[in-house]
């Protein structure tokens, strides 16, 4: 991972402008066009038939009623669909021995999970379709369903009693093994004697992504050519692996991304509903369309996060860092999507975080259950491993009753130690954690805080006063294609573009990021703007359509900037290089004696001049070009990154905790993020912004909790607590600038950023205001009444935490009835705002 | 099926339509008023929002027939011979969306609860906005957007 020479020389006159987004203004006059809002002549509709139960064996299915109801057109099983695809895709074997079970689109004997799909209706109207579903009657035997983690980890039984096994794989990373790092038994043991040991267990809630709009997925096959839109951050992994799954040649089909609302890694997937969608059309030869309800979306989207974390620290009794064991269970769910395996794995290298460990080892078990399967949600591992470091950092700061920040000043690497090569054997291009430290301190008057929290402590107010602290980074721009083949991800990591000069002398970008919110038709602007030295105003960017974007990876791991964007660039570069020699031709220069800047070519000691523009028209016209030259200045660039890249920043979050009520406030959050260069100041502050929010929820807010059947409880937006703007404040958030060494424009990734900073940030933060009164641990999400029944278990001398151990306890939000009781949440109780 | 009659964004539209037909569907699916999305179907994230004789409904809980004889206003009935309104102007500088999907249903519940309080301070924008909700933004650009269009008088 070397750096690169390229640098951006000019100064920049778009790069860190504040525009506003050529995006909105389709969205802000509702000319929209979500998948939803696609209808065409004929169309059919899907209603689908899922199951109730867990897990159970599938009996009999009776499908004559829904056939005979109104406007239905047919009805499928999973065994009428079985042989037109393969196995759904899971594209990250994480280990050779890797075990998962066969998934069809639609279940044929067995179903896994509440929520898979047994039958499917086609009707000529959304309700017929939904009203026949109804009809559809399924004949189950149940079976034992598998559901806590920790006991599918000892099974039995299993969630696919065929496997034999709950355990689909184990991956280690050990530095003593790798190289990168020593023993960590050695440096546990040592600390055991003479330092000190910090063991804890901490549990990653299940999470579901919610993204505002519903899925949906579109199929005309009424042409040569299968046309699919669907709701999907990857149309280009998504027609690469219908065209494997579906056995349909690649050209035959033309996947197009519209405007998507929104994705958080929720729609990087290829979906049951999407391989069904496109089975019937070609089945019926009609268009048809299916949207799921935002109930079916919740059940049967994937899920994100659920991990039990066993992790041990070491440290000398000075607090310096010796040693990391991180031992991870991660529910996979019922099946393996297409990076369900992978997404501990990607945690794996970053608990070591901005800290010099020694020592190093990750275990992570994949376990399967039956519940939804899980799969990338923002942050996808990186949320996890941040947490449990954060955490720890602050437990041992604790107990060796130091300051947070100064125990973090003391292990992290130094700003004058870049790059530098972590014990999981990354290289860290750059950062400055002393700068963006000092800063959020600034911001976050943390002096004043600590004082106050003195006071309250002292005058035993009911009101205490925590301040939380998370210094995290992450690894993202995902991803360098020969790292990914080293951990057996199924594909690369590079990204394409493509710059064409049009006659008018405006210029056209294709991109194969798939933008659902982030606005690249803007920032891929600002950046051809100044790298062709045209109006931003000139230049259109298409992306998300197969047929005119060929070729992409599309957009997840905050990866659209630092490889999309970066592709961009050389994409356009080559355009200067070709225009070059053209200028040099029409001139009658040297290309050595022509420089280029602001647009145009002019030849070094004479007034004479070409803009690019006009030599567009030239090369268009074609009728006096250098010999043998192709006539075009169009240009493609295919970049793989170096590296990834390693966005980093101080998050402070001052939470005050009601110790009668157990409600919990967040009164300031400050973040000072370092994401390198900024091409966009106001998108950047909005990717942050929304982060954060994401991060804060799965502190305070969300979880999705199953009954002791495997039902999902929080099956709807009453009982899914996506905050709302009256849950959480304005955030002072502010910059810091450290270029990235290994891309030509010094970028980082900011999208997932906000959201694995911020959850340690206000953990952290209850746990301090109340950690006196002898809480040393709580379980996401910091309810009113987990945090009250804490204070309670301490009063009462019991141990001062709560832990689940089983489905039940997991949904601590239950009363004993199974009934969502009030103390849920912020929005009945207003503990949060 | 019901015959219906109802003015949507200053067009009067007569229709014979199912009872149980929700009020958002009609708009997108007969009218062809794909601006206003569908994002729950337990009325709680606000995506659907319309205005109903100038006053915001949810319009997947509102039934197309108990909209007959009124007046309905959507997205696409805000901005006039192409001018933005106050509030689409400002949810623009502002950078107040991102996917957008909840956009049209937050801007038609922040100009109402404009038209009951001209003048609200942030706390009462992010209580008026408590039923549409919106993943992308972290809701902070969309309270300054609300803040920046009472500044123009945006509430009609």
């Amino acid at each position: 991972m070397t750096a690169v020479d390229e640098t951006t020389t000019a100064p920049a006159a778009e790069i860190g402008s504040p525009r506003k987004r050529k995006e909105d203004q389709r969205l802000i006059t509702g000319r929209t066009r979500y998948t939803d809002n696609i209808t065409l002549p004929g169309m059919l509709h899907l209603g689908m038939v899922r199951s109730p139960l867990a897990h159970a064996t599938i009996t009999g299915i009776h499908t004559d009623d829904a056939k005979a109801s109104p406007g239905v057109v047919a009805v499928y099983t999973g065994a009428d669909l079985a042989a037109a695809h393969g196995s759904l895709p899971n594209a990250w074997p994480v280990t050779p021995d890797q075990k998962a079970p066969e998934h069809h689109a639609v279940a044929v004997d067995r179903v896994a999970f509440a929520g898979e799909i047994v039958a499917v209706v086609v009707a000529r109207s959304p309700r017929e379709a939904r009203d026949a579903t109804e009809l559809v009657e399924v004949d189950y035997d149940d079976l034992e369903p598998v559901l806590d983690l920790e006991a599918a980890a000892a099974g039995p039984p299993y969630a696919h009693p065929d496997l034999g096994t709950n355990e689909s794989a184990t991956w280690i990373f050990d530095s003593a093994e790798a190289g990168t790092g020593s023993d960590v038994e050695a440096a546990i043991d040592q600390a055991r004697g003479d330092g000190v040991v910090i063991e804890r267990t901490y549990r990653q809630q299940r999470l579901i992504p919610a993204f505002m709009e519903p899925r949906s997925t579109v199929v005309d096959p009424t042409s040569e050519q299968i046309t699919m839109w669907s709701a999907t951050q990857v149309p280009h992994i998504l027609r690469l692996m219908l065209a494997l799954t579906c056995n349909i040649s690649e050209s035959k089909l033309r996947v197009i991304a519209p405007d998507v609302g929104g994705g958080f890694g929720g729609k990087l997937q290829v979906t049951p509903e999407e391989v069904t969608t496109l089975l019937v059309a070609n089945r019926l030869g009609k268009p048809v369309k299916y949207t799921e309800t935002r109930s079916e979306s919740l059940v049967a989207g994937h899920h994100g996060r659920d991990q039990v974390q066993r992790l041990t620290l070491s440290a000398t009794k000075e607090g310096i860092v010796t040693g990391l064991k991180v031992d991870l269970l991660a529910n996979m769910g019922a099946y393996l999507g297409l990076v369900t395996s992978g997404v501990p794995v990607l945690g794996a290298f970053m608990y070591n975080s901005i800290y010099k460990f020694p020592a190093y080892r990750f275990t992570c078990h994949n376990i399967f259950t039956n519940l939804t399967w899980t799969d990338a949600y923002r942050g996808a591992g990186r949320p996890e491993a941040t947490f449990a470091i954060e955490r720890l950092m602050d437990d041992l700061a604790a107990e060796l009753q130091m300051d947070p920040i100064e125990l973090r000043r003391k292990n992290w690497i130094r700003h004058e130690e870049f790059p530098f090569t972590t014990v999981a054997g990354l290289e860290y291009d750059s950062g400055n954690y002393e700068a963006a430290t000092d800063k959020a301190l600034e911001l976050f008057g943390y002096d004043e805080l600590r004082s106050e929290q003195q006071r309250r402590r002292e005058s035993n107010d009911p009101v205490q006063l925590g301040i939380g602290t998370s210094t995290f980074t992450e690894m993202c721009g995902l991803a360098p294609s020969r790292v990914l083949g080293s951990l057996a991800y199924g594909a690369g990591g590079w990204e394409n573009a493509q710059v064409r000069m049009l006659p008018s002398g405006k210029v056209e970008v294709v991109t194969g990021a798939s933008a659902h919110g982030q606005g690249h038709e803007t920032a891929w602007s600002q950046i051809v703007a100044d790298r062709l030295g045209v109006a931003f105003e000139d230049v259109e960017v298409l992306h998300g359509d197969t047929q005119v974007s060929v070729k992409g990876l599309d957009t997840y791991g905050s990866r659209s900037l630092s490889v999309g964007g970066i592709a961009v660039v050389k994409a356009a570069d080559k355009v200067i290089e070709k225009a070059r020699h053209v200028a040099a031709h029409l001139m009658e220069a040297s290309e050595d004696d022509l420089e280029f800047s602001g647009g145009r070519f002019s030849v070094k000691g004479t007034d004479k001049g070409m803009a690019i523009g006009e030599i567009a028209l030239a090369v268009f016209a074609a009728h006096n070009l250098p010999d043998g030259m192709e006539p075009t200045l169009d240009s493609d660039a295919t970049y793989d990154p170096v590296n990834f890249s390693f966005p980093h920043g101080t998050h402070l979050a001052a939470m005050e905790v009601d110790t009668e009520t157990g409600a919990v406030k967040l009164r300031k959050y400050v973040c000072v993020d370092d994401v390198g260069i900024v091409v966009n100041p106001l998108i950047v502050e909005g990717q942050v912004h929304g982060g954060l929010v994401q991060g804060i929820a799965q502190a305070l807010f969300e979880e999705a909790v199953y009954d002791d059947q495997g039902t999902l409880v929080t099956g709807s937006f009453v009982d899914y607590l996506v905050p709302s703007a009256a849950d959480v404040p304005d955030f002072i958030t502010d910059r810091t600038e450290t270029p990235s060494t290994t891309n030509p424009l010094g970028v980082k990734g900011v999208g997932e950023a906000g959201t694995i900073a911020s959850t340690p940030a206000i953990v952290n933060g209850v746990l301090d205001a109340i950690r006196h009164l002898g809480v040393q641990d709580l379980t996401m999400p910091c309810t009113p009444s987990r945090v009250w029944q804490a204070l309670q278990s301490r009063e009462q001398g019991e141990p001062a935490s709560v832990q689940p151990t089983n489905p039940e306890q997991t949904s601590g939000n239950l009363n004993s009835s199974g009934v969502i009781s009030p103390e849920q949440g912020p929005r009945t109780e207003g503990g949060a705002s | 099926m019901t015959r219906i009659t109802m003015t949507v964004d200053g067009v009067s539209y007569t229709d014979d339509v199912e009872n149980r037909t929700l009020l958002v569907q009609y708009l997108r699916e007969q009218l062809g008023k794909t601006g206003t999305v569908v994002g729950c179907d337990t009325t709680n994230c606000g995506a659907c929002t319309v205005h109903l004789d100038g006053r915001s409904v949810k319009s997947c809980t509102v039934l197309a027939v108990q909209a007959d004889g009124h007046e309905v206003r959507t997205v696409e009935g805000l901005a006039t011979d192409g001018e933005l309104a106050p509030i689409q102007q400002a949810f623009h500088d502002c950078h107040a969306l991102q996917c957008g999907f909840c956009t049209p249903g937050m801007m038609m519940q922040s100009l109402d609860l404009l038209a009951e309080n001209p003048d609200p301070t942030d706390e009462e924008i992010r209580e008026g906005l408590e039923g549409n909700m919106c993943r992308c933004t972290g809701y902070q650009n969309i309270v300054k957007a609300v803040r920046q269009a009472a500044g123009t008088g945006a509430q009609s």
